[in-house]
């Protein structure tokens, strides 16, 4: 893994790299990370940059892999990804941050993005789904639970070496 | 604003809330020494005021270090303050190994996942198809392995030891079956393996019938006329391993079917309840983490895309469905019973044509028997399996043009049109089977002497195989011959010529329907004809090898993506369930033609029994008395009822078990709706 983090530090950088920090260009040009949709989430939940830069450090790196390898729990996983689908960060999961999930789900582009008739309907089915105490949004508690019943969850969250 | 009031309930939740993971995670927080290190999220908000019990420190040491949810920093803080005690060497070392022997395990596992078959291909397909023709092939996947199991149980146990032991290899040798008191009439046969100079076309023509040199060869059942093969004193009873081979791949595809559609099962009896979670787990978890490639990323969301559009589509049309008025269901109804009517009517029709087919087609070639003329033409050696194929193509349009007006929602119109397609299929080559049955078994005294009519079915397993074998290869052509001569000239007139009719036609949709039935009908074909012709399934593996890279090109380059995207996990269950169907029914013929028709006393392993099932009775006589008694026991009704009845009992209590447990869920859903207006009264 220190191999893999001081590639992407340039040269004259490498001998020192522990106390580096990545700009969140170069962490973007990781292949697990070019296809991923919620690649800007993630460089944002794992940077812990004081500038809010989203760079990360080695240690940051470090934590993301290790949440994302298979022996971390699903209470890790369930925790991080959460964080991650909070697109405005309040803490719950609200209609706008489901909106912009599904969206970054089927992908970017006019033609693949379902209609707004079918975004209400999906997003109404959700919070049906999930939402317990009926408030309109999803906390963690929540999520965790719904999560957890998952089968899917577990399986694919793997980010290789 | 809207922080405050989800903090006041924070403050004082319910007991069992406090032992979800993520409260105690919050509480680490507040309690945390720098809150300002985690500035994202709201739990940065909460992390200044420390409320609520603080019994954590204690906590912190119950788990492992690791399942905590904090930053690298943070954890190293706690972990020089709990000052971990310095771990003995011994366990050390087995905190090494077990990491080690770990990732051994894991690159284990990913190497064995290339070796899949044809995993690349069935991604691909997934992508960009959707899931429901996805299943389509990892089913036809499933069918090459298990006919390829199937034809290495068959080879290993029955073609294999009657191979070395006739020609002598291993120094091995056979008992050539001693000929008891039956009338030397039943005993003649002489196929005619073709002597002297024939033409050319005369092989291809057994190469297409299995007739001529191909009824002496190991294809059929007439070559495997050892009783038993000796090898340095080992004596293998051919006739028992004969028939328990059959009974063994019989069981292992019962069994694997089964597992298969275990997890299926349980999917879609959940999905049945009221789409429990179904978008959730499409949403939450429906990315792959690990495509790195972007091509696939773009796959994936397509494929992610026509699901989510799926599940709304079909809710939209339930919802239809409920809103209906009385008097429309009235019309619906009455509309349904007449369109079923005529379903029937389509059946005895095809039934009908197939039984005349068979017995012209049998009356032909026993006329040239007969007349020791072998002037019988392919058209009328094929002329069963044409019909068969010519029913199982206009019945399905048929139905699929009914099926319209019925108003069924998307998926059950598939389940419904697919159930009846099967039941023609399924049904043809049981009016086919009983048709020669009956051409075999006679009444008159013909048949008295060997209880089958031995003169023009001398080795009538070898006539039933050879029929099994003519429609296995008779459906393999009218594949690849539709897909030559329909789709790929249909994909260039559509791509070339402007004409707007011929523009409006368009490219086809792959029907999957269709496509999924055609394998499980020759599915159900290799089955039975296994027995009566032991390397069918190696002809059925071969034939399910080309067919697969057949549909693919097709698919790719002649068809259109779905107009209306299908669902396939329960496609998938349901397409193992009518291959279950497939296979039991496949149990009828077999059953009979082992257990109740005399085997035939001129060829084959059965020769000196009344009947092939005939050969384990005088088995177990040889055993001990003691083993004896037991076995008798066990067949007996006596152990059987009371056996049945226990059966019955465990499953009705595992029934209620299950409705107990629904009923607790949902009470549990109630409560948790209610702490959130009312937290006080669960204390």
């Amino acid at each position: 893994a220190y191999k893999r983090f001081s590639e992407l530090l340039p040269k004259e950088q490498r001998d020192n790299a522990c106390s580096r920090r990545v700009p969140k260009s170069r962490i973007l040009t990781l292949p697990e990370l070019r296809a991923n949709p919620f690649q800007h989430r993630i460089c944002r939940v794992f940077s812990t940059s004081e500038e809010g830069d989203d760079s990360m450090s080695f240690e940051d790196f470090l934590d993301m892999l290790s949440v994302f390898s298979d022996s971390a729990t699903p209470d890790i996983k369930s925790h991080y990804a959460f964080r991650i689908f909070d697109f405005d960060e309040d803490g719950t999961l609200s209609r706008k941050d489901l909106e912009k999930l599904v969206n970054c789900l089927t992908g970017q582009g006019e033609e693949v993005s379902l209609s707004n008739a079918e975004m209400e309907q999906l997003i109404q089915n959700i919070l049906e789904e999930s939402d317990i105490d009926k408030d309109g949004t999803i906390n963690l508690s929540e999520f965790q639970h719904v999560v957890s019943r998952s089968p899917d969850f577990v399986r694919y969250r793997g980010l290789q070496q | 604003e809207m922080f405050f009031p989800e903090e006041a309930h924070a403050a004082a939740p319910a007991d069992f809330l406090q032992e979800l993971p993520s409260y105690r995670s919050v509480l680490r927080r507040r309690a945390g020494p720098g809150g300002g290190h985690d500035p994202q999220g709201s739990l940065g908000a909460r992390a200044g005021e420390a409320r609520g019990p603080q019994p954590e420190g204690a906590e912190l040491d119950a788990r492992p270090l690791r399942e905590h949810a904090l930053s690298i920093a943070e954890k190293r803080r706690d972990y020089q303050q709990a000052n971990i005690k310095y771990l003995s060497g011994w366990n050390q070392w087995k905190r090494t190994s077990s990491k080690s022997w770990r990732k051994v395990l894991k690159d284990i596992k990913e190497s064995l996942s290339y070796l899949q078959l044809w995993r690349h291909d069935i991604h691909s397909i997934e992508g960009k198809f959707g899931t429901g023709i996805q299943s389509y092939f990892s089913f036809l996947r499933f069918l090459v392995l298990l006919n390829f199991l199937i034809f290495i149980l068959m080879f290993g146990f029955v073609t294999f030891p009657t191979v070395i032991s006739k020609y002598g290899i291993f120094n091995s040798s056979f008992a050539k079956i001693s000929p008891k008191n039956t009338d030397s009439l039943c005993t003649v046969y002489t196929p005619s393996g073709n002597k002297g100079l024939v033409y050319f076309y005369t092989y291809l023509k057994d190469l297409l019938t299995g007739t001529g040199f191909l009824e002496t060869t190991s294809l059929f059942y007439g070559y495997y006329a050892i009783d038993a093969a000796v090898l340095r004193d080992v004596r293998y009873n051919f006739p028992l391993a004969y028939l328990l081979t059959t009974f063994a791949y019989l069981a292992l595809s019962l069994v694997w079917i089964i597992k298969r559609s275990a997890s299926g099962f349980k999917r879609s009896l959940v999905h049945d309840e009221d789409q429990f979670q179904s978008y959730c787990n499409k949403v939450f978890a429906g990315w792959d983490f690990c495509i790195t490639d972007l091509n696939a990323a773009r796959l994936k969301h397509r494929s992610l895309q026509y699901e989510l559009q799926t599940d709304l589509e079909e809710e939209r049309i339930k919802r239809k469905i409920a809103d209906r008025t009385m008097k429309e269901k009235l019309r619906i109804y009455s509309l349904r019973i007449f369109l079923n009517i005529i379903v029937l009517a389509v059946l005895l029709g095809c039934f009908y044509s197939i039984y005349k087919a068979t017995a012209f087609s049998q009356e032909k070639s026993n006329v040239s028997i007969r007349c020791d003329l072998r002037t019988d033409s392919i058209k009328f050696q094929y002329l069963p399996s044409m019909v068969i194929t010519l029913a199982n193509f206009v019945a399905p349009q048929i139905f699929s043009i009914l099926i319209r007006f019925e108003d069924y929602s998307p998926a059950f119109e598939i389940k419904l049109t697919l159930l009846r397609c099967v039941f023609v299929r399924l049904a043809n080559i049981g009016v086919l089977l009983f048709s020669l049955w009956s051409q075999i078994h006679c009444d008159d005294d013909n048949c008295k002497a060997c209880g089958y009519n031995y003169e023009l079915y001398p080795c009538w397993e070898s006539a039933v195989g050879q029929e099994m074998y003519k429609l296995l290869i008779f459906d393999f052509m009218i594949i690849l011959a539709v897909t030559l001569f329909m789709d790929f000239p249909r994909m260039l007139l559509v791509t070339h010529c402007s004409w707007k009719l011929v523009q409006w036609c368009g490219l086809q949709e792959f029907g999957i329907s269709d496509n999924v039935l055609e394998i499980i009908y020759g599915q159900t074909i290799c089955w039975i004809g296994t027995f009566f012709s032991p390397l069918l399934p190696a002809i059925a593996t071969i034939k399910y090898f080309i067919i697969f890279y057949v549909k693919k090109i097709s698919l790719i380059h002649t068809r259109k993506p779905p107009g209306r995207p299908i669902r396939a996990s329960s496609s998938n269950f349901f397409f193992l369930v009518v291959l279950l169907i497939g296979l039991v029914l496949a149990f009828i013929p077999l059953g009979i033609s082992i257990a109740h028709i005399p085997s035939s006393k001129a060829c084959g392993p059965f020769r000196n029994f009344n009947t092939s099932w005939a050969v384990v009775p005088h088995t177990i006589l040889g055993f001990p008395t003691g083993l004896q008694m037991v076995l008798n026991g066990i067949a007996s009704e006596a152990f059987a009822v009371p056996f049945f009845m226990v059966v019955c009992l465990i499953m009705f209590y595992f029934i209620a078990l299950a409705g107990a447990h629904k009923r607790v869920v949902e009470q549990l859903r109630e409560q948790l709706v209610m702490v959130r207006f009312d937290p006080l009264s669960f204390l």
